[in-house]
């Protein structure tokens, strides 16, 4: 038997790391996120090919040559074995969100007063409770997760938070390493080869949730100075615990909305970064927090926005209409608009001229020891793979600058 | 104090936004779902099975001893009316289905109540 070498699947939940801000999980839920994280890789590895195959077999045979992704949907979702595909897909992040929120739920006094512990009185944490929830957070909650990021069930609630935390191995089969962070440590990797000698004092994470993007970014650089963003209070609670019980001193988590960071000067920062966050904003939203962004930068300094690959004229209708399934059926309403934009003409509407910008590849950077390596995979999970595109900028240093 | 977080009531909650169905009949979906949360269950019942079983083994049963394992005819017969027990459980609307077809102008409750209600 060749069980140990040819294994191919998710990790055991029991190797995801721990941190000081962990709930503590039982046998039986560590082993529903196990199930979970198969069934999900079960549907993208065994059902998703077979929708493939009705669509080419079935589907469009029999009706008029589509011309946009939409007309491809749309035809699907008469299809049974997309539906079947869609219910099962939907009903399996509806239980991972169950099994995270019973675990958190169950110990929600005991979370709840850890985080107290770890942040009360602590100047890193900047919360804002007259702060305004953007319409594209308060209207719906995102891929399905009750109370979204900003919720509070009690005060200084941060159950919510930890949910999240908890979950995101189960959505991505481990792909996003022990600490959920091969995203983040993805974004170190590209700058240590890209930008060798990038030396950035002031970084700032906007929509950077709990962390975990940013953990990474702030260990990698130690001596810099590491805002994280967002607008919900209980992801920011969590996360400044969650990155002081990991050892890492240098982030503070900030309530506050990324179109209006007026309480930071111009050029205050060298590095600005989003990690899967433009998605869940708005059309309204991102020249707002592109023109922050920019305006924030110092000279030299660098913008990152990390997401799914964009929908170009070369990519087929039908893996277009697929990667569209999360904001139809999971809750990231704004995903399929977002996909479509010209965002190099965003970012120069935002004032980056055009041989400022930026573009790369990465793949989530995980211990692949115990960890599924996405970037080697063949199993593709659309719209979920830990695999993205950068869109980015690079403010030309100016001469002014150059002569201080 | 009454707790002020309830998980059984809480987990499950409905996330913000209308929920989308994809079946053509919504009641076969609502059915797959329930199918899909006792598939889970199933396999932490036998994840933790296997953790018993390994746990036995370094403690000197192995698992050759489980598979080999042979019950004594007491020990047969009470897994056999176990088994029996269950499956009348499962199909328990199938035994009424049968039972009613014998009687095929059965009145409902509503029947019954209106009639009981009838002043003349």
């Amino acid at each position: 038997m060749t069980a140990e070498t040819s294994y191919n699947g998710p990790p055991d939940y029991r190797n995801v790391g721990l941190h000081g801000m962990s709930p503590e999980t039982s046998h039986d839920e560590k082993a529903r996120f196990n199930f979970l994280a198969h069934l999900n890789r079960h549907l993208a590895a065994h059902i998703l090919p077979g929708v493939k195959t009705a669509y080419d077999t079935r589907v469009k045979p029999n009706m008029p040559e589509p011309k946009t992704r939409h007309d491809v949907r749309k035809a699907l979702l008469n299809d049974p074995l997309f539906q079947h595909w869609s219910a099962l897909r939907r009903g399996t992040m509806e239980l991972r969100q169950q099994a995270g929120r019973w675990v958190t739920l169950r110990q929600a006094e005991n979370l709840n007063e850890k985080a107290r512990e770890m942040t009360e009185g602590d100047p890193r944490l900047v919360l804002n409770p007259d702060l305004e929830i953007p319409n594209y957070l308060s209207k719906i909650d995102h891929h399905c997760m009750p109370g979204s990021y900003h919720d509070e069930i009690v005060p200084g609630d941060v159950t919510g938070a930890a949910n999240y935390d908890l979950g995101i191995f189960v959505t991505t089969g481990g792909g996003l390493g022990r600490f959920s962070d091969g995203g983040g440590e993805a974004v170190v990797a590209w700058m240590k080869q890209n930008r060798p000698n990038f030396n950035p004092k002031r970084i700032l994470d906007i929509g950077g949730g709990l962390g975990q993007n940013v953990v990474p970014i702030a260990k990698a650089f130690p001596e810099a100075e590491v805002v994280c963003v967002d607008t919900g209070a209980p992801v920011l609670r969590y996360g400044l615990a969650r990155a002081k019980s990991m050892g890492v001193d240098n982030i503070t988590f900030l309530q506050a909305n990324a179109e209006d960071l007026s309480m930071f000067p111009d050029g205050h920062f060298d590095w600005v970064q989003s990690t899967m966050f433009l998605h869940e904003t708005s059309v309204k939203a991102m020249p707002r927090i592109m023109r922050e962004s920019h305006r924030l930068l110092s000279s030299g300094g660098l913008v990152m926005h990390v997401e799914q690959p964009q929908y170009s004229d070369d990519m087929p209708l039908y893996e277009q209409a697929i990667r569209d399934w999360d904001a139809f059926y999971n809750n990231e309403p704004f995903w399929t608009k977002m996909h479509e934009l010209d965002l190099d003409q965003w970012m120069i509407d935002a004032g980056f001229a055009k041989d400022e910008l930026v573009h790369g590849g990465v793949a989530a950077v995980v211990d692949t020891a115990l960890f599924p390596e996405h970037a080697n995979d063949d199993v593709e999970d659309f719209g979920r793979k830990a695999a993205w595109h950068i869109v980015g900028g690079q403010k030309q240093v100016s001469f002014l600058d150059a002569a201080e | 104090m009454t707790k002020q977080i309830d998980p059984l009531k809480l987990a499950g909650a409905k996330p913000k936004g209308k929920r989308p169905f994809f079946l053509e009949n919504p009641d076969v979906e609502r059915v797959l779902a329930v199918t899909m949360a006792v598939a889970q269950e199933l396999a932490v019942m036998r994840e933790r099975l296997d953790t018993v079983e390994r746990l036995l083994e370094s403690k000197g049963i192995s698992q050759k001893d489980i598979d080999n394992f042979t019950p004594s005819k007491p020990e047969a017969e009470a897994r056999g009316a176990w088994t029996q027990e269950y499956l009348a459980r499962i199909f328990r609307i199938y035994q009424q289905d049968i039972e009613g077809l014998n009687k095929p102008n059965e009145p409902t409750s509503e029947d019954v109540g209106n009639e009981l209600a009838a002043h003349d």
